[in-house]
């Protein structure tokens, strides 16, 4: 129903190769999300797999068929814009009903199909109004809403939360994977956060400079990440990375430790070093620890951790969970 | 209290601005209407008595007038119609990514540069005369008789001429609002299933709303009172085939030296102007809200 291979894609702006070439398998009802630091190329692909840019190079598959030349509207795709890109003009009705009034259908399937809709998002007592009249959180529903209405194959999303405070962004996350599970159709959502990837995501695509880094399962990412970027990426706090004598030691060029794996003791360990921060959070605390020799080395631990600036920690990573890289940056 | 010293301070810092533009407006307007009340011939000097409405009897009851007003909305319609209509094309086309872009744009707005005198004496000398003008030979080239503008069609000569004048106005003021059409938008009709037409009937037009109201209401100040352009082409003629309400006042004042009738004529322009502006504002005018 909604699977999407991509085979050699590129994409090159005049001289600039912003995807080199990508081949990525996506099945049907996946939940993927693209995930990397801005410039990455995550938006374009997503805009290649909508038709919006043209490929350099390379085919597109949507249920089997070559869609590389067919126009947007023709592949069976809904995309929530990170703008939302709502018609300011119409009000919340018309909008969620234009995708459908541009298939021509007829009046009183519409109004079916917007109210089922509505239904879904809560936005039946708000039909009337215009987007201006509208919170942040109902304007990202509306935009939903006029992606749900088409029963597409496929649900574009790009970057559709960062216009959202932190509070509504959480809440938004757990509406829109609910509504995948509800509707079952295959999702694709582009992000920078890769708290979004790792709470929504079935399959992450973690991208670099237009190049797959890693694809996997968020739990697949965070126990082996391929290599010293995803590592970096996934996960938070950051993983610490140590490189020199202390990684030879491990029998290797760098070892990242996550901040959740290491033991912490007042008395005694392997590494001693001085709280520079401590961030008490209620239910854990991250110290941010001055280590000599090693640098600096984030590590989390319980809520009630009794230290302060200045205090002396001792930290002995989990060897069970210590991360080897070799020159190359590459897991060993 | 600290507000109410600010209020006052406020209000006396405006005072001379409020006062000078006041002034401006209130001297010559009592002093037409002053002078719509008396017997003002400049041919009799010294001989000013007071009318009554006479003059404006005479104003109002003078078959020109209705032709005038005819001729005025007929005009600011015409050219109306064709600045936004050509104004919106052009702006869609101008938006399109194309070599030589910046040079295009500046030629498109350079028909504003030149002052309306010149450009009326081109159209008449260059274009529309019937024997040396370039629709003459075009005409008699395709085989057909040239037509006499001026003399056979000479309104609607009048008008494409103004309306050439202010199409590059309308097309600026459109061109930037479709640049702040955000491409999201375009793009979001596209993924739902729009094609280039149904675009710009459901995006782009009701986008480019505001701006074509804006267009609307500037053009139709100005259109109500053009002048220069009948001054220097068909003289308000033939007959008063092409006379506005502005030119009738000229003819009034200046031809028949009639201050008293013409200040009447100044009067009713005015009225009618007021006219044509509330419903305008209550057409159109709501688009410029929120």
């Amino acid at each position: 129903m909604g699977s999407i291979r991509l085979e050699n894609v590129s994409k090159h702006f005049g001289e600039h190769a912003v995807i080199p070439s990508i081949d990525l398998e996506i099945n049907d009802g996946e939940f993927v999300v693209f995930v990397g630091p801005s410039g990455c190329g995550k938006s374009t692909l997503l805009r290649l797999i909508a038709g919006l840019e043209d490929v350099t190079g390379g085919r597109i598959l949507i249920d089997g068929d070559d869609a590389t030349a067919k126009p947007p509207a023709k592949r069976g795709l809904a995309m929530v814009f990170q703008s939302y890109a709502l018609y300011p003009h119409m009000s919340v009705r018309s909008n969620i009903g234009f995708p459908l009034k541009m298939a021509n259908l007829d009046k009183a399937e519409i109004d079916r199909k917007v109210n089922d809709a509505a239904a879904i998002l809560n936005l039946t007592d708000y039909l009337e109004r215009k987007p201006r009249a509208l919170s942040g959180g109902q304007r990202q529903r509306v935009a939903i809403g006029r992606a749900i209405v088409r029963s597409p194959e496929c649900f574009l999303f790009d970057e559709p939360l960062s216009n959202l405070d932190a509070a509504l962004r959480v809440n938004m996350r757990l509406e829109i994977s609910e509504l995948h599970q509800q509707l079952g159709a295959t999702s694709i959502y582009v992000t920078h956060d890769q708290v979004e990837a790792m709470t929504m995501a079935d399959k992450i695509v973690v991208l670099r400079a237009g190049n797959i880094e890693q694809v996997g399962s968020p739990l697949e990412l965070y126990r082996s990440p391929a290599n010293l970027f995803v590592a970096g990426f996934i996960g938070s706090p950051k993983m610490n990375f140590i490189d020199g004598k202390a990684a030879e030691e491990f029998g290797a060029h760098t070892i990242g430790i996550r901040p959740e794996h290491v033991a912490l003791s007042t008395e005694s360990g392997k590494w001693m070093g001085k709280v520079a921060v401590s961030e008490h959070l209620g239910s854990d605390t991250f110290l941010h620890v001055d280590v000599p020799e090693l640098g600096h080395i984030t590590t989390r631990t319980d809520g009630e951790f009794p230290v302060r600036h200045g205090d002396t920690v001792f930290i002995s990573p989990d060897p069970e969970r210590l991360y080897r890289f070799n020159a190359d940056g590459l897991a060993a | 209290m600290a507000t109410t010293h600010t209020h006052s301070a406020a209000r006396l810092m405006m005072a001379p601005s409020v006062i000078l533009l006041l002034l401006w407006m209130i001297v010559p307007l009592s002093m037409t209407v002053y002078f719509s009340f008396l017997r003002y011939n400049l041919l009799m000097p010294g001989t000013e008595s007071f009318a009554g409405f006479m003059n404006y009897r005479f104003f109002l009851t003078d078959p020109a007038f209705f032709q005038a007003i005819g001729n005025t909305l007929i005009l600011v319609g015409g050219v109306l119609f064709a600045t936004v209509a050509g104004g919106i094309a052009l702006a869609l086309l101008l938006n399109q990514p194309m070599f030589g872009q910046g040079i295009v744009r500046i030629l498109v707005i350079a028909p504003f540069f030149v002052m309306p005198t010149v450009s009326a004496l081109v159209w008449k000398n260059m274009l529309m005369n019937p024997v040396n003008g370039l629709f003459a030979s075009l005409a008699r080239f395709l085989g057909f008789q040239p037509i006499d503008f001026l003399s056979s069609i000479p309104l609607t000569s009048i008008s494409l001429i103004v309306a050439w004048q202010w199409l590059p106005f309308a097309t600026l003021i459109l061109l930037t609002a479709l640049q702040s059409l955000s491409e999201e938008q375009n793009e979001a009709a596209e993924m739902d299933g729009a094609n280039a037409w149904n675009r710009l009937i459901y995006i782009i037009l009701p986008h480019m709303a505001r701006a074509i109201t804006v267009v609307v209401l500037i053009e139709t100040i100005f259109l109500l009172s053009v002048f220069a352009e009948i001054l220097v082409t068909t003289n308000g003629g033939p007959g008063t085939e092409s006379t506005n309400l502005t030119y009738l006042v000229y003819m009034q004042a200046l031809l028949q030296f009639d201050v008293g009738g013409a200040s009447a004529g100044g009067i009713i322009a005015v009225i009618l102007a007021n006219i044509v502006a509330i419903f305008l504002v209550r057409m159109i005018g709501k688009n410029l809200e929120d």
